[in-house]
């Protein structure tokens, strides 16, 4: 199997879903575990020039959890639920206090590749295409990638 | 959505709904994928698809009205032109989503190495030696 060594991520051209995949070296318990101990968390949740306080975090099927970032003074909170939490996958929802209406359905699905390898298949599900645009571009960042790399891509596979 | 986004915010937002429909529709989505290799006539288009060029020509106009192809006036063969600028619009945005996203996993790499290391002096890994 490829490695996927760069986030590959997939806007759906109909549906309202961002699809993200990446390949990790460490096993399924490693990356489960990085996504549910909060003080490994805190750690790459990120962004650079932020630092991530979690407010409450209880990974469990049907806990709850709050972080907030705080950059240049600002304080960005950011909440959910745990629907489910498994050795292999952890559904939850997200929702940035800054647009509080919106939510979006994450499911975190660990894919052992074998040799201490996992695959991260990370799918975002908002609920309209507006809000996922919406969402692509409040990810943005500096840096603009010139090139048709991207399209290339999309329309060799179909996507676009 | 950060403050002061606003209106030309709206407005790529609206551009990018229009887009997103027009390529909704799968003969729409592979005359693009033909397109993006050179121009081609209505006729040309119509060619491999079992529908008339009338149907095609309706598929060209919800193309142009999202401003993904333009035809050109000279001539009788008006070729259709694939307005490669709208997908920079749309792969830009996707492109800096997908680094902040890459730059989180680089962050992840570093932690779960940290883990690896960790999870070495309490447990033998007999077919380790690929540990950062």
């Amino acid at each position: 199997m490829n490695t996927i060594a760069e986030t590959t991520i997939e806007a759906h051209p109909t549906l309202p879903i961002i699809q993200m995949t990446r390949d990790f070296a460490a096993t399924q318990e490693q990356l489960l575990r990085a996504h549910t101990d909060p003080e490994i968390y805190r750690q790459w949740v990120g962004p650079n020039s932020v630092s991530t306080t979690i407010d409450y975090w209880d990974a469990r099927t049907g806990g709850s959890w709050r972080f907030l970032n705080i950059h240049d003074g600002q304080e960005h909170g950011f909440h959910g639920s745990f629907h489910e939490v498994n050795p292999n996958r952890i559904v939850q929802t997200f929702t940035w206090e800054g647009m509080p209406e919106g939510v979006s359905l994450e499911t975190l699905t660990f894919q052992d590749l074998g040799d201490g390898r996992t695959r991260l298949h990370a799918q975002s599900l908002v609920d309209s295409i507006e809000g996922r645009d919406a969402w692509l571009r409040s990810g943005m960042e500096v840096g603009v990638n010139e090139g048709y790399a991207k399209l290339d891509r999309m329309l060799s596979d179909g996507a676009v | 959505m950060s403050p002061g986004d606003g209106q030309k915010g709206r407005v790529m937002t609206d551009r990018l709904s229009t887009v997103f429909a027009a390529l909704a529709d799968p003969t729409r989505r592979d005359i693009v994928a033909r397109l993006a290799t050179e121009d081609a006539t209505v006729g040309e288009l119509a060619a491999p698809y079992d529908v008339s060029v009338q149907a095609v020509s309706k598929h060209l106009k919800v193309l142009e009205e999202a401003g993904l192809v333009t035809r050109r006036r000279d001539a009788q063969r008006r070729p259709v032109h694939l307005e490669t600028e709208v997908f920079d619009l749309m792969t830009k945005w996707i492109e800096r989503y997908r680094r902040e996203a890459e730059q989180r996993h680089r962050r992840l790499d570093t932690v779960l190495a940290a883990l690896n290391a960790h999870d070495e002096t309490t447990r033998t890994q007999p077919e380790n030696g690929t540990a950062s």
